[in-house]
């Protein structure tokens, strides 16, 4: 371990304010980037599904086989 | 293997094989960099010049490299794009461009960060830096470019050939630290040569380095699934696929 405490870990030897705000903007970037294409997966499958039920009640409504 | 290339050529393969190998990368890339961040946060020992700054290596340096990697990936998708019309590959592109500028940008922030207290300055128009902010540049013009038109497939073909003309800044990036007097310093890692620190300082980095690249393969891999399904919407095994969610 090279910090004896958590206060000298955070402190990182007097860089603080240069080692922190580099590792938290990489960290936000990865993580944001995980959230969006999550997020972009749950809304498409909503959207695909949406369609899909509106497809199936149409072609039903003109007495067509939905497939 | 050549089934495999052939298999992920097809939106459809690549759908499936990419289902079965995307929690593997996942679980890679997570269990990499959570070894690679703690042991370089916590227990590489500080650097004798730069103290506990120089801990933004493990940050800073698989950003660069990904950063640098990606632009060629999307250069070899737009070949393969262009030459044999494989879909999926521009696809990939499209997805792996934004993630390409973040991770630049995720470069060029932590090196300025770390440039205060190790060169006095946070920028400096020299090769290097000039030329990761070009790279910058081009990712957001090929992502314009891409946006920019009514009809897709135009926006996919003017973004490929912005990605092979633009792949000549990788090597000026990659020799401007040799070619001209640099304020940055030259490569950490080199295949030929063992790495001028201590393994307890490059061993969590080479970590960090692979789990990066797990991360974006990962990514790549579920945002190009996503895309699939966008671009797929009306064929048949997409609807099939829908349904039976």
């Amino acid at each position: 371990m090279a910090f004896d405490s958590v206060s000298s870990f955070l402190a990182m030897g007097g860089y603080a304010a240069y080692v922190w705000p580099a590792w938290g903007v990489t960290l936000a970037l990865l993580v944001g980037a995980v959230i969006h294409a999550r997020a972009e997966r749950r809304l498409l499958m909503r959207d695909l599904k949406r369609r899909e039920r509106r497809q199936t009640h149409v072609s039903s409504k003109e007495g067509v086989d939905a497939s | 293997m050549w089934r495999i290339i052939h298999q992920l050529g097809s939106p459809k393969g690549f759908y499936t094989l990419s289902a079965r190998l995307q929690p593997w990368v996942w679980a890679a890339a997570a269990l990499l960099m959570l070894i690679g961040g703690l042991w370089g946060l916590l227990y590489a020992p500080a650097d004798y010049q730069q103290g506990d700054s120089f801990r933004i290596i493990y940050v800073h340096v698989p950003a660069a490299f990904l950063a640098q990697s990606i632009f060629v990936g999307l250069a070899v998708a737009a070949v393969v794009f262009l030459v044999w019309k494989i879909k999926v590959a521009d696809m990939a592109a499209s997805v792996m461009a934004p993630f390409g500028a973040g991770m630049t940008f995720v470069a060029l922030f932590s090196g300025a960060v770390w440039g205060v207290p190790t060169w006095g300055t946070w920028w400096v128009w020299d090769a290097r830096l000039t030329s990761m902010l070009i790279l910058l540049f081009l990712y957001i013009g090929i992502i314009a470019l891409r946006g920019a038109y009514a009809h897709r497939d135009s926006g996919s073909r003017a973004a490929s050939v912005l990605a092979i003309v633009g792949v000549i800044n990788i090597p000026i990036i990659k020799y401007s630290v040799e070619w001209w007097n640099t304020l940055h310093q030259p490569a950490t890692f080199s295949i030929t040569e063992r790495p001028a620190m201590p393994a307890e300082m490059w061993l969590p980095l080479l970590l960090m380095v692979v789990g990066f690249y797990c991360f974006c393969i990962a990514l790549t891999l579920m945002r190009t699934r996503n895309e699939i399904l966008r671009r797929e919407s009306s064929k048949r095994w997409v609807r099939d696929l829908v349904r039976g969610q």
